[in-house]
């Protein structure tokens, strides 16, 4: 492309959305609708991943410490135990420890119940956090055959629950991102056929004089460009707005305050990315599929 | 040059739009191409600008043969020749100017070459005065000299024009025709395609006739006699 030409080109693909307002309005009404639905599907899947993540965090896996073994055998297994593939961290909590909190979980008059009970009657232990809740039961049979642990608890139910709703969630919003790319790709493109349809006196024109196939392309991509960028930074803002305002008002209901939400400026950049690629793959692609139709003779 | 040797088209449907024709337009002559509707007058433009492919036979155009011319190589044959239509074809939301000048931006000519060309073609159809005007704003007579200007422009050798006074009165079709007759001694090949028997005769230029897809008459002696035969 000459530098001459590319002034020429983006001139025209910009005079072409104005001088073709309505069909332009429409090509971006489409693209930040598909984008704002796309947009916060994903939006859902970070922030339910987000939210399975801290309550896998918390879902630990307790190891019991044979009571045979001395306080320093006890606190010498922590090397043992987080050499363990999938062991994220092992923390040791005394008998002392243990009991104090479980002290704590009643109140004071209640307590009085356990004021003949010793410590001992309980085992030193740790708590295991792991890398990946899936492989929960195998990082359970290992921690076992340590020697010095007596027993194990670990929640097999809820991990085998976090991980199929961690999957279910990301495998229909997968399905759902992909039906609304194709479907906005198709929109955009039907769109575009619009434009094109009105011009196709000019683009006959250009043939008739000798434009190159390329020459006659250029301005109709450039506009599909143009418009799937503006397209996508609309919808970002729009998306921006949308999401501050659930946000807010998860936060102020009282039955949805348990949801912990992401902040906007967590995930503002990679949204754009996303956003100004797929305007970008929309507003090319739907311009490039309709133009060739025109470009056979 | 244009030259058909033995040309067939036979469309898709069936139609056979052309049986055998041979014809020969010499560099710098003044051609007209004439006949009844579905004599095939559309058919050999189309062919001549490499639209449609030919059954049957060769063409050549300008150094072109469109037996062997690749589809990469059509717009190259495209500059070399200048089409006027009976519509006009012109871009509505265009002025005068940018439409002469957007026939050249797009076979990529520099700013320097349209703004030295294109005010050249205007004075010449007689539109200097009127380049800032829009297509609707001129009359039918008007609307054609951008047309010509247009075809013009890239300064091809031939220039084909489809029945370019389909839609003016008798005086502005005279203007059209006098406007191509000096186009043509400035020395470009002009082919005009029409069915104005008054206003073929008023000119003593060769006369192409073709009905039912061959030729029946070529030779100076105008539209009438090819009727009389």
């Amino acid at each position: 492309m000459k530098r001459n030409n590319f002034g020429y080109f983006f001139r025209e693909g910009l005079g072409s959305i104005f001088s073709h307002g309505f069909m332009s309005f429409a090509s971006v009404c489409v693209i930040v609708a598909c984008l704002i639905i796309m947009g916060s599907f994903t939006l859902l899947v970070l922030n339910v991943n987000n939210m399975i993540e801290k309550w896998e965090s918390e879902n630990q896996v307790v190891a019991f410490v044979d009571e045979e073994l001395s306080d320093a055998e006890a606190r010498a297994l922590e090397t043992k135990l987080e050499a363990i593939e999938n062991v994220s961290d092992a923390v040791f909590v005394s008998r002392d420890d243990a009991f104090a909190k479980y002290l704590s979980e009643f109140d004071e008059d209640e307590n009085e119940l356990f004021a003949d009970l010793e410590p001992t009657v309980l085992r030193h232990r740790y708590m295991i956090y792991l890398d990946d809740i899936e492989y929960m039961a195998e990082t359970q049979k290992r921690i076992e055959e340590v020697d010095g642990i007596a027993k194990v608890n670990a929640h097999l139910e809820i991990s085998e629950g976090f991980v199929s709703i961690s999957r279910v969630v990301g495998i229909v919003s997968l399905t759902i991102i992909l039906v609304l790319l194709i479907v906005s790709m198709f929109i955009m493109a039907n769109t575009i056929k619009l434009t094109t349809f009105d011009r196709r006196e000019e683009i006959a024109i250009m043939r008739l004089v000798g434009a190159t196939n390329g020459f006659i392309r250029w301005p109709f991509v450039f506009e599909g460009l143009l418009l799937g960028l503006f397209g996508s930074l609309v919808a970002f803002l729009l998306q921006w707005g949308i999401y501050e305002f659930v946000v807010v008002q998860i936060e102020r209901s009282t039955t949805m305050r348990i949801i912990e939400t992401l902040s906007f400026g967590q995930i503002a950049l990679p949204l754009l990315g996303v956003f100004v690629a797929t305007g970008f793959i929309v507003g090319i692609g739907g311009s490039l599929t309709v133009i060739r139709k025109y470009l056979k003779v | 040059m244009v030259r058909m040797t033995n040309v067939c088209k036979a469309y898709e449907n069936g139609t056979k739009a052309l049986k055998g024709i041979t014809a020969t337009i010499e560099d710098g002559e003044f051609v007209f191409l004439v006949g009844p509707s579905g004599s095939g007058k559309s058919t050999i433009i189309k062919l001549l600008t490499g639209e449609i492919a030919p059954t049957v036979g060769s063409i050549h155009v300008n150094g072109y043969d469109l037996e062997k011319i690749k589809p990469s190589q059509l717009p190259y044959l495209r500059r070399t020749i200048g089409v006027v239509f009976q519509d006009f074809r012109l871009i509505a939301n265009k002025t005068v100017y940018e439409n002469v000048a957007f026939a050249m931006r797009v076979i990529g000519a520099s700013n320097k070459e349209i703004k030295r060309r294109v005010p050249y073609v205007l004075e010449l159809v007689g539109l200097d005065t009127r380049t800032r005007r829009k297509p609707e704003e001129l009359s039918g007579g008007e609307q054609q000299r951008v047309a010509i200007a247009r075809a013009l422009v890239n300064n091809p050798k031939l220039i084909i024009a489809d029945e370019p006074t389909g839609n003016l009165d008798p005086a502005r079709s005279l203007e059209i025709m006098m406007l191509l007759e000096r186009i043509n001694k400035l020395g470009t090949t002009v082919l005009v395609v029409t069915h104005e028997k008054e206003l073929v005769n008023r000119f003593s230029k060769r006369v192409i006739a073709i009905d039912g897809g061959r030729v029946v008459s070529d030779g100076m002696d105008g539209y009438y006699s090819y009727e009389a035969k």
